[in-house]
């Protein structure tokens, strides 16, 4: 990195302390070196995000495979450990210790993408959901109720009809939400979900989508919705992160960063999204695929696909700028909007907001 | 399930409305329907079951499919519903313990350079020696999976070749070798990687490699079950545009099975979409988009958050797919369905045109049958009637009396201009609302 980059906390507006907050997480995958005597190779998964996810808001990460987006979620759950970097929960950065991650896990939960396989087979949803009842010390007369009240929480009533099935007996609508139910078992400030509806039919996703909503709205609940579908992110969320090759290329309020792009992946990603109510002819807006994370491109890492790229998008990484509306919080990683780079006008073809309308202040 | 907001079914009825607005409005309302050519491939009556005697169910029911020459024929529905099933009971290449129970699948053959009328071949009925003639070299398919349909032990060009080998004997090595390249720079991949195992490959190449290896024998008709699920979206747009830009320069016709109904609404030219084993709905694209008949397209369609416009709350379906061992009685949609009479509890609605003027889409179900009021959401003008069938499409629905829709839609024009909807189209959120004349579901996920 040649810049130094400027203190940039992704996410939703809120005043006052978020519920979780990350600072400069990187997390770099170790290789094996191919050759003898070759240097260490890792592969630059996740590089320096700053995340903050407030109470009642939903943060929604979009982003294609293999962009880093499960990654930074499992270094929020402490599933692994983050090269660099720390998170602070209410503040208060996060211990180490076995006592204090397990205080973690009950404060910041996960749901995960699959419900055909996140629940284990042989057991019922009651075992699921006394589990981490009894783990977190509720006491034995108690798990019945709780666990009932956890059903009704996610909207499977009648709640004592669905307590003895197994999951084969459920549809993938009904597991995702029982997996939803264990997550809420310990009473969690965060949840982050892992593409919770990609495996779901697309008549059942609006109502696991909503029902993150509620939770949110109703219970103040900090959501992550990681997702690969930047529609039901808007839909969703309050503020959207665009991730590129371990990096955040683009965030801000959702519907400002799906109406008005800044950043040319962003572009790209929305150009390529299906939209039934599109007139026009698709354009796509640069083409090829997402670089190797192990030596990933000099400069901007989007610069080999990106249909405006400068000289200097290939020396410097670009830090993130303020774009869009004064004091709107969306920025945009790309040179296109510094006035560092404001002489080097853009290439022929390029639309004019690109370059013009960056704001001056954050 | 969740709660539901009293104004929900305002605002389905808002968007059906918006998107009768903007189809109404003259600029876009022009483009005729595309000719349609000769049929290519006829499926009559298919029924395919799975297993047999009481512990057999019902895959597909009834299935009539129609595919012209050089069509895009997209095939939606949900895990479940069957669309696989046809693909793999017309190709005949369903295992045990799948069976054809009943229908006839005809396939008119005429190969590339043949002039004389098309030999028709009836593919359910045909013995080995023709199946092996026709497969393939007529009728190819793409499947999801491209991870597990190549061999992960053989390169690109003996599997390339493999096929040129069994099906064009006249083709010696070089010329077997010279066609691979050929059919790898046809979908964008450099003549280098014909050496490459397919674990070399990224998930996009594997599967224009699946595209090519479809296309090698230059085929009539294309099967793609879910071709691009697995990708991302940039590279499923970039194998999308090859794909209809080959299928303009080869001429076949494709069958695009997929569940994303919002990616079928921009490919394909007609959409049939399936639910529970049954034919719910067979319409043009921009008709099904605009102006769905069945309740069951109504609500997929409003599964799909739009990319701009207000955001609005919306409520997918409630419920879930039924399970095919249990299917309701009667209508299978009728448990989820918001608008559900009596007769939808009772018995199975039949295919047939929702209203007069428009013998060229048809729908299954009781609303359409002629004696009741349909609601506003479903009974849009579709914008193919509008175009060339405009004349006649129109007079009927106006006339038709006691209907609601011929009320609610008539003065979209006239709002549609003013609220200057030409650009945003279906997202007119603020588009006044028709009160529906039914009650919204009391969803539960049950």
């Amino acid at each position: 990195m040649t810049t130094t980059t400027p203190d940039v906390v992704h996410g939703p507006p809120a005043t006052g302390t978020p519920a979780l907050e990350a600072r400069h997480l990187t997390k770099h995958f170790p290789v094996h070196a191919l050759r003898f005597g070759g240097e260490r190779q890792v592969v630059h998964a996740v590089e320096d995000i700053s995340l903050a996810l407030p109470a009642g808001t939903v943060t929604a990460v979009v982003g294609e495979s293999g962009s880093g987006k499960s990654t930074l979620t499992r270094m929020l759950t402490q599933l692994i450990t983050p090269t660099s970097g720390e998170l602070l929960l209410d503040g208060e950065p996060v211990g180490k210790s076995a006592r204090e991650r397990r205080a973690y896990t009950g404060q910041v939960q996960m749901v995960l993408q699959d419900p055909f396989s996140s629940l284990n087979a042989a057991h019922s949803v009651r075992y699921h959901l006394a589990r981490p009842l009894r783990l977190h010390g509720t006491p034995r007369a108690e798990i019945e109720q709780r666990s009932l009240e956890l059903l009704e929480r996610v909207s499977l009533h009648p709640a004592e009809s669905y307590l003895d099935k197994f999951p084969h007996e459920l549809s993938g609508g009904q597991r995702q939400r029982v997996a939803i139910a264990r997550a809420l078992a310990v009473n969690p400030r965060v949840l982050l979900a892992d593409e919770p509806v990609s495996m779901l039919d697309v008549s059942i996703r609006l109502g696991v989508l909503n029902l993150l909503d509620e939770l949110r709205e109703r219970e103040q609940i900090a959501i992550l919705y990681v997702t690969h579908d930047i529609a039901s992110a808007r839909y969703l969320a309050d503020c959207v992160v665009v991730m590129y090759a371990g990096q955040v290329v683009e965030s801000g309020p959702a519907e400002q960063i799906t109406d008005d792009p800044k950043h040319p992946y962003t572009q790209l990603l929305l150009s390529a999204a299906p939209d039934p109510a599109r007139e026009e002819p698709v354009e796509l807006r640069g083409r090829g695929a997402p670089p190797s994370l192990v030596a990933p491109p000099s400069g901007c890492r989007f610069h080999p696909r990106c249909p405006f790229a400068m000289d200097i998008c290939r020396e410097r990484t670009p830090p993130p700028l303020p774009v869009g509306p004064a004091n709107g919080g969306q920025v945009a990683a790309c040179w296109l909007h510094s006035t560092e780079s404001a002489t080097a006008a853009p290439a022929a073809g390029a639309p004019s907001h690109l370059s013009t309308d960056a704001a001056p202040e954050a | 399930m969740t709660t539901i907001e009293p104004n929900a079914a305002a605002q389905a009825a808002a968007q059906a409305a918006a998107r009768a607005a903007a189809t109404a409005s003259p600029a876009k309302a022009v483009t005729p329907r595309r000719p349609l050519g000769e049929p290519v491939l006829e499926v009559r009556g298919l029924c395919v079951d799975y297993g047999v005697g009481a512990k057999g169910v019902q895959a597909v029911f009834d299935a009539d499919l129609t595919l012209h020459r050089g069509e895009v024929l997209g095939l939606a529905g949900e895990s479940g519903s069957g669309k696989s099933t046809i693909a793999y009971a017309l190709t005949r290449l369903l295992r045990a313990p799948g069976v054809i129970t009943g229908g006839e699948v005809l396939f008119h053959n005429r190969p590339k350079g043949s002039t004389g009328p098309a030999e028709t071949i009836d593919l359910l009925e045909a013995d080995a020696a023709t199946l092996r003639r026709i497969r393939w070299s007529e009728l190819s398919v793409v499947f999801q999976s491209a991870m597990h349909a190549l061999n992960p032990v053989a390169r690109i060009d003996s599997q390339l070749t493999d096929v040129l080998k069994a099906h064009r004997k006249d083709m010696d090595a070089q010329a077997r070798r010279e066609r691979a390249i050929e059919l790898l720079r046809m979908v964008g991949i450099s003549a280098d990687r014909l050496r490459a195992y397919p674990h070399e490959l990224s998930g996009g190449m594997r599967q224009r490699v699946m595209i090519a290896m479809a296309l090698a024998l230059e085929p009539q008709v294309v099967i793609m079950d879910e071709p691009t699920t697995a990708l991302d979206v940039v590279t499923q747009r970039e194998i999308l545009e090859e794909l209809m830009e080959l299928r303009e320069r080869l001429g076949f016709a494709i069958i695009f099975i997929t569940h994303d109904l919002s990616l079928l609404l921009e490919l394909a030219d007609s959409i049939t979409i399936m639910y529970a084993g049954r034919i719910v709905e067979r319409a043009d694209a921009r008709d099904l988009f605009r102006a769905p008949r069945h309740p069951y397209s109504l609500g997929l369609l409003n599964s799909f958050p739009a990319l701009h416009g207000e955001k609005v709350r919306m409520e997918g379906i409630p419920g879930s797919p039924p399970s095919l061992t249990s299917l309701p009685k009667g209508c299978s949609f009728h448990p989820r369905c918001p608008f559900a009479m009596d007769v939808c509890r009772e018995k199975v609605p039949a295919l047939r045109p929702a209203f007069a003027g428009e013998p060229y889409r048809s729908n299954a179900c009781w609303l359409h049958d002629g004696t009741g009021p349909v609601p506003v959401e479903l009974a849009a003008v579709s914008p193919s009637a509008s175009g060339s069938r405009a004349g006649t499409a129109a007079a009927d629905g106006g006339s038709a009396p006691g209907t609601p829709w011929a009320a609610g839609v008539g003065p979209a024009p006239e709002t549609a201009a003013s609220a200057g909807a030409e650009g945003s189209s279906a997202d007119a959120a603020g588009h006044p609302a028709h009160a529906p004349n039914h009650q919204a579901p009391n969803g539960d996920q049950a």
